[in-house]
C-alpha cells in the first residue's frame, strides 16, 4: 500500500493529520508531509480514514 | 451480508453521498436509492464561496464527487436528481416527491440539509442573493463581475468569504450585521475582534448592530440597502448570509420530532430520529453532544456532514444497534488570503488569546482545567496539534504554553 498525494489539490487543511498523525503532518510552512509512504497493511483502515477525510480529495491509496 | 430490503437516502449533498458510500462499504447488498433536489449529483460546497467567486480562477463547471454513471456502476445506486421530497409517511414507509413520484423504503436516511434564511422581499429583487447552491454561486460570480458596490448582510463565515472575493476585485465592500459582535454563535463573541481585524486591514467597511429595513431598487435591480436609522448604503450587488434553517418543512406532518427552536431533526446519539428505522445526517441534525453533558447541538460544517453521513449510512444498514456518532468539529474559512481554522467547541468558561488580533493569532477555549477548542489564523501546521490536545482532554496551561511557544517561534510576520 502506497500513499499518493496530488500536490495540485492539497490545500494543507490538515484533516489527514487529524485522522492519522503517524502518517501525515503539516510542517512549519503548512505543507503536508507524508511521514511514511508505505504503511503496513494492518494500518489500511487508519490511512483510508485520512483519505476519506480530505476535503479536497488530494489523497489516494495505491495498492 | 444483508441482501434484503431497500435503503432510501433523501438529500443529494455530501452527507447523503457519504451515507450511500458507507452503506455499501459496510456490506449492504440491498437496493439503494439516492434522491437529491438539485439537478446535479452531490458536489462540494466549500469552494462556492471561495475559488468559485475568484476572478483569477476561470469559471468552470462544478464537477460532482461521482457522476450518475459512477454511482450506478461503482455503488449500484439508483439516482433521482431534481427530486424534491414533499412528504414522509412513517407508517407506510414511503417518501413522496414533487410531481407525484413515491419511493418506498425499509430504511431511510434524511440528509436534506439547510436553506439560507432570506430577508423579506429578497427573492423579488434582482441583484440580491443567498448562497447555498452552485446556481447561487454562479449568479454571485456574475454579479461580482459587473458590480462596483457590494453589500454583504451577515458577518459570518460565508458572508466574510464573499466580502473577501469582492475586495480582491477592488470593489467597494460593506458588511452589515445586526449583532454588536459578530459570530457569537459559531465561535463565541470574544473572537469577533480578532477576526474583524482581517476585514479592517483589507479595507472592508463593517457596520455592526444595524438593522436592514429594506432595499432600494431601480428598474427592478437593487441600488441600495436601507437601514432602519434611514441610512442608505449604495449597492449593485447584495449577498445575504444570515444563517441557514434546516430544510424540514416537508417533515412537519410526518410526526418525526423536530427541534422547537429551528425545526432541525432531533436524533439520538446514533443519529436515529424519533421514528424507528429512520436516521438523519448533516446540517439538519441535532444530536446530544457528549462533551456538553448531552446538550442537543446542530453543526453546519463540511466534516460534520461527511462524518455524520457515513455514520448514519452504517447505522441504517447494520444489524443491531448502531454506534454513537462522535466527531470533533473542524472548519476552515479563507479571508483575504488568510486561513482561519477552528477545531473543537466554543462553549467555554473562558477564552485565551495568544498574539495580536489578526494574522498569526491563536484563540483557545477553556472549560475547567481543560482546553476544549482552538481557533487560529494562518497556522495550519499548529491547529491539528491543538486538536490532538483537545481530543485527549489536554490541560489548559499546557495548550496555552504550546500556543505561546509557537507564536514566539513563528511570529506573525513569518506566517
Amino acid at each position: 500500500m502506497r500513499i499518493m498525494v496530488d500536490r495540485d489539490r492539497c490545500e494543507g487543511l490538515g484533516m489527514c493529520e487529524a485522522m492519522a498523525h503517524d502518517y501525515f503532518e503539516l510542517d512549519d510552512d503548512d505543507t503536508m508531509v507524508v511521514l511514511q509512504e508505505n504503511p503496513p497493511e494492518s494500518e489500511r483502515s487508519h490511512v483510508h480514514a485520512a483519505v476519506q477525510a480530505c476535503p479536497v480529495r488530494a489523497l489516494t491509496i495505491q495498492g | 451480508m444483508n441482501r434484503d430490503g431497500s435503503l432510501l437516502v433523501v438529500g443529494g449533498g455530501l452527507a447523503g453521498l457519504r451515507a450511500v458510500e458507507s452503506a455499501r462499504a459496510g456490506g449492504w447488498g440491498g437496493r439503494i436509492t439516492l434522491a437529491g433536489a438539485e439537478a446535479i449529483e452531490p458536489y462540494d460546497r466549500p469552494p462556492l464561496s471561495k475559488g468559485h467567486l475568484d476572478a483569477s480562477v476561470i469559471a468552470r463547471e462544478v464537477v460532482p464527487f461521482r457522476t450518475s454513471r459512477q454511482l450506478v456502476d461503482d455503488l449500484d445506486v439508483d439516482v433521482l436528481l431534481g427530486s424534491t421530497a414533499v412528504s414522509l409517511d412513517t407508517a407506510e414507509r414511503v417518501v413522496g416527491f414533487e410531481h407525484g413520484r413515491e419511493v418506498a423504503f425499509d430504511r431511510l436516511v434524511i440528509a436534506t440539509g439547510a436553506s439560507p434564511i432570506e430577508l423579506p422581499g429578497q427573492a423579488d429583487i434582482d441583484g440580491v442573493f443567498g448562497l447555498r447552491t452552485v446556481q447561487d454561486a454562479d449568479r454571485i460570480r456574475e454579479g461580482l463581475s459587473r458590480a462596483t458596490h457590494v453589500v454583504v448582510i451577515g458577518a459570518g463565515f460565508i458572508g466574510s468569504e464573499v466580502a473577501s472575493a469582492a475586495r480582491k476585485r477592488g470593489l467597494v465592500t460593506t458588511i452589515l450585521d445586526s449583532e454588536p459582535v459578530p459570530m457569537t454563535r459559531s465561535v463565541g463573541g470574544e473572537v469577533g475582534s480578532v477576526l474583524l481585524e482581517l476585514h479592517r486591514r483589507a479595507g472592508t467597511a463593517v457596520r455592526l448592530g444595524v438593522t436592514v429595513s429594506g432595499f432600494e431598487e431601480r428598474d427592478g435591480r437593487v441600488s441600495a440597502v436601507l437601514l432602519d436609522d434611514a441610512t442608505r448604503i449604495e449597492a449593485d450587488l447584495v449577498v445575504v448570509g444570515i444563517g441557514a434553517r434546516p430544510a424540514t418543512r416537508w417533515l412537519e406532518s410526518s410526526g418525526i420530532r423536530l427541534h422547537e427552536r429551528d425545526r432541525g431533526i432531533v436524533c439520538g446519539a446514533d443519529l436515529q430520529t424519533s421514528a424507528p428505522g429512520i436516521w438523519a445526517a448533516g446540517d439538519i441534525v441535532h444530536t446530544p453532544d457528549a462533551a456538553l453533558d448531552g446538550v442537543l447541538t446542530r453543526t453546519e460544517h463540511w466534516t460534520n456532514a461527511a462524518e455524520s453521513g457515513a455514520q448514519a449510512g452504517r447505522n441504517a444498514t447494520c444489524d443491531g444497534p448502531g454506534e454513537p456518532f462522535r466527531s470533533i468539529p473542524y472548519f476552515w474559512s479563507d479571508w483575504y488570503g488568510h486561513r482561519i481554522q477552528f477545531v473543537g467547541s466554543h462553549h467555554a468558561d473562558a477564552v485565551g488569546v495568544v498574539g495580536d488580533p489578526g494574522p498569526g493569532a491563536f484563540v483557545l477555549y477553556r472549560r475547567g482545567q481543560r482546553v476544549v477548542g482552538a481557533l487560529s489564523i494562518d497556522r495550519g501546521g499548529d491547529i491539528m496539534k491543538l486538536r490532538r490536545r483537545i481530543l485527549r482532554g489536554g490541560h489548559w496551561d499546557e495548550a496555552m504554553d504550546f500556543a505561546r511557544m509557537r507564536y514566539a517561534e513563528r511570529p506573525p510576520a513569518t506566517v
